[in-house]
């Protein structure tokens, strides 16, 4: 390509309906903020997905190191106790 | 009152119509994949709103016109339409000073219109005027972009201000038949939005560091009566070479 | 398929001794049907051959828009125009989506691009046919949307994470392409004599290339073991065809279609459709770059590539331009 800088990349987050969270839906390529909205909003709201778009620049986003997803995430499985079922409440309690 | 209100029906689609039909041409030419796709959506703004004016010229008129009918077997001369719309694709610049020319009159245009006495104009323009807000930003976005973008955008952009500014003037004429509508309430005043118009595109060009063409070109008018370009004959006869080989078929 | 080049065997598919472990790690987490995502190790095979595999898909999707492109200024009716524009539009939708999924395995959409414009990169040979007449969009959309759906459908479950998000976006949008194409064969059909001839046509001339868009037969096919090992292919070159077959002939018999194969019969036993020998030295041409449309194919996305930069660069100067205002301003402010 003759273009000098490659026009940067784009993570796009979508809402589907009021009330729910944006979820990634996926990248656009844009030279700004606000051209990256536009392209999201042209690329991935064509079948009325979407009420409201977020756009992250791709090197903004910071990820844990799938390498530490042993010390960050395996813990959790044994802690059984932050679960409701975990607890015996008798039936005759009725729903707690 | 009813031929008035047909004709001016079809005036409102055939501009959109052609203008889709410009934007179309763009599919698979977009500077990126993203504008690609932005062109063909304002082009299926514009053919859907073209349907929506034929379909209700041939319910006016009465005679069971289709929007096919409208679309497919005219001739050139039986176009309305601006002579703006029709001119040939040429450069991305060309492209986006054309979209905001139009839509800056388009918008306050068809919010105005959306307040007619005729409940069926009225219901299109305010299914429409949602769309064509979006072309004013995305191709304000466009300008300002390559206006103060390098010098060749810059060079690109300037010189489709020029060749489109004299297209400009015939937006804002009303025939008689029009006038008539104006006065009963049914169609907007085009000589009120043309302030409407100046402040947009005053504001645009001012952010993309440009000015409006200096040299007061000749106004260039005639589409209105059915006089056009070459260009608008050469489009229809591809757009129409198919549907007039097999007339009065399904397709 | 998108992809059918694909079948030179990558060379350079060894992996060092360290790897071992972390080799052990992935194949069980492919294993188990869970997915491998961008900063997961892989083996360098596995990496190189999803890139090809994905950014020839990708390139299939966007070249595959200048076929149907040809008609839409010639669209018989308004409905059929909006539709048609709106389909390939989805295409160059697909495009994105598959060069933002090859993105994340470390090379750039640009890089794709002058893979696809030095011919170093294939995609696939359906679009290198031309479309001369208004029957070839019901065509490509019946039979090329559908055998691509073929294909499609259990790439949403391929192990690379991204590649299968895309997919499973790819086929929700692909479900309205085949209904278009076939409705238009349908029309055709039912219409005039003349129309009639149209849909035959382009029958004749599209249903033996369709066929080898799912790649050379299993018996000659160098689609290494890597991918199946890997669920990046999930079914075999010869399987997914007859899938396709077989779900596709009786929807020709309904409307009324001869196709143009006198092997073509239906085993009673199998319940599988037989079909006659598939012409592979023009596959093997027209992958070569030989095929009666890969020249315009080529030159028309050079094009779009050229005209385009001047827009991309003035996007960027502009957006560098308000970067050193904004600093100026924040200078000033201080
Ligand atoms: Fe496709
Ligand atoms: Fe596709
Ligand atoms: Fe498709």
């Amino acid at each position: 390509m003759t273009d000098k800088t490659p026009m940067p990349l784009w993570e796009v987050f979508i809402r589907a309906r009021s009330g729910l969270p944006h979820k990634h839906c996926g990248s656009v390529h844009a030279p700004d903020a606000t051209m990256a909205v536009q392209a999201a909003r042209d690329v991935y709201t064509r079948r009325g997905e979407s009420v409201s778009i977020w756009v992250v620049p791709s090197a903004a986003i910071i990820a844990s190191d799938p390498n530490e997803k042993d010390q960050l995430f395996e813990p959790t499985s044994t802690k059984a106790y932050r679960h409701p079922t975990f607890y015996d409440i008798p039936d005759e309690v009725g729903h707690m | 009152m009813s031929a008035e209100l047909t004709a001016y029906s079809i005036s409102l689609a055939d501009d959109a119509l052609v203008l889709g039909h410009r934007l179309s041409q763009w599919s698979s030419l977009g500077p990126t994949l993203e504008e690609d796709i932005a062109l063909s959506n304002l082009a299926l703004d514009l053919i859907g709103q073209a349907r929506l004016f034929y379909t209700l010229a041939g319910q006016i008129e009465g005679k069971d016109r289709t929007e096919d009918d409208f679309a497919y077997f005219r001739d050139a001369g039986d176009f309305r339409n601006v002579l703006l719309v029709e001119l040939p694709n040429s450069d991305f610049a060309h492209a986006m000073v054309r979209q905001l020319v139009y839509a800056a009159f388009a918008h306050p245009y068809l919010d105005a219109l959306s307040r007619s006495s005729h409940s069926g104009l009225a219901e299109i323009a305010a299914k429409a005027v949602k769309e064509i807000a979006y072309h004013v930003r995305h191709s304000a976005e466009w300008v300002i972009r390559l206006g103060d973008g390098t010098d060749e955008s810059r060079r690109r952009t300037i010189a489709a201000l020029d060749a489109l500014w004299p297209y400009v003037d015939e937006l804002f004429e009303m025939d008689a038949g029009e006038r008539s509508l104006v006065a009963a309430g049914i169609a907007p005043d085009r000589a009120a939005i043309r302030p409407v118009w100046d402040r947009t595109i005053d504001n645009v060009l001012r952010e993309a560091t440009l000015e409006r063409p200096s040299q007061v070109a000749v106004a260039r008018t005639g589409g209105r009566s059915g006089r056009h370009t070459s260009d608008l004959a050469a489009m229809l006869a591809d757009m129409q070479v198919l549907a007039r080989a097999h007339p009065g078929v399904t397709w | 398929m998108y992809t059918q080049a694909l079948n030179a065997k990558d060379a350079s598919a060894g992996t060092r001794p360290e790897d071992t472990a972390r080799l052990a790690v992935f194949q069980s987490t492919v294993d188990a049907e869970d997915k491998i995502e961008p900063n997961d190790w892989m083996p360098d095979g596995y990496r190189k051959t999803l890139i090809r595999q994905i950014s020839q898909h990708a390139h299939s999707e966007v070249i595959g828009m200048q076929p149907e492109g040809n008609w839409i200024t010639r669209a018989p009716s308004l409905r059929r125009k909006a539709a048609l524009l709106a389909k390939i539009q989805d295409e160059a939708g697909h495009g994105l989506y598959l060069y933002a999924a090859a993105e994340t395995l470390g090379v750039s959409r640009d890089e794709l691009y002058e893979q696809l414009l030095s011919g170093k990169a294939k995609y696939s040979s359906i679009f290198n046919y031309p479309t001369p007449t208004w029957a070839d969009i019901g065509i490509i959309g019946w039979l090329v949307d559908g055998a691509a759906i073929m294909n499609q459908i259990p790439l949403c479950r391929c192990s690379y994470g991204p590649y299968a998000r895309a997919m499973i976006r790819v086929c929700k949008e692909e479900s309205f392409h085949q209904r278009q194409g076939y409705e238009i064969m349908l029309t055709l059909c039912r219409g005039t004599p003349e129309q009639k001839a149209m849909a035959q046509d382009a029958l004749n001339r599209w249903w033996w290339p369709v066929l080898m868009m799912f790649g050379p037969s299993d018996k000659d096919s160098m689609h290494s073991a890597d991918s199946t090992r890997w669920k990046i292919k999930r079914f075999s070159n010869d399987d997914l065809r007859q899938k396709f077959v077989d779900a596709t002939v009786p929807q020709g018999q309904f409307l009324g279609l001869t196709f143009p194969d006198p092997d073509l019969r239906l085993d009673e036993e199998s319940g599988h459709w037989h079909y006659g020998e598939i012409d592979w030295s023009e596959f093997k041409r027209v992958v070569a770059g030989d095929g009666p449309m890969n020249k315009q194919r080529m030159a028309h996305r050079r094009q779009t590539e050229a005209d385009g930069a001047w827009v991309r660069e003035a996007a960027m100067a502009h957006a560098e331009k308000r970067r050193q205002r904004a600093a100026a301003a924040r200078i000033a402010a201080e």
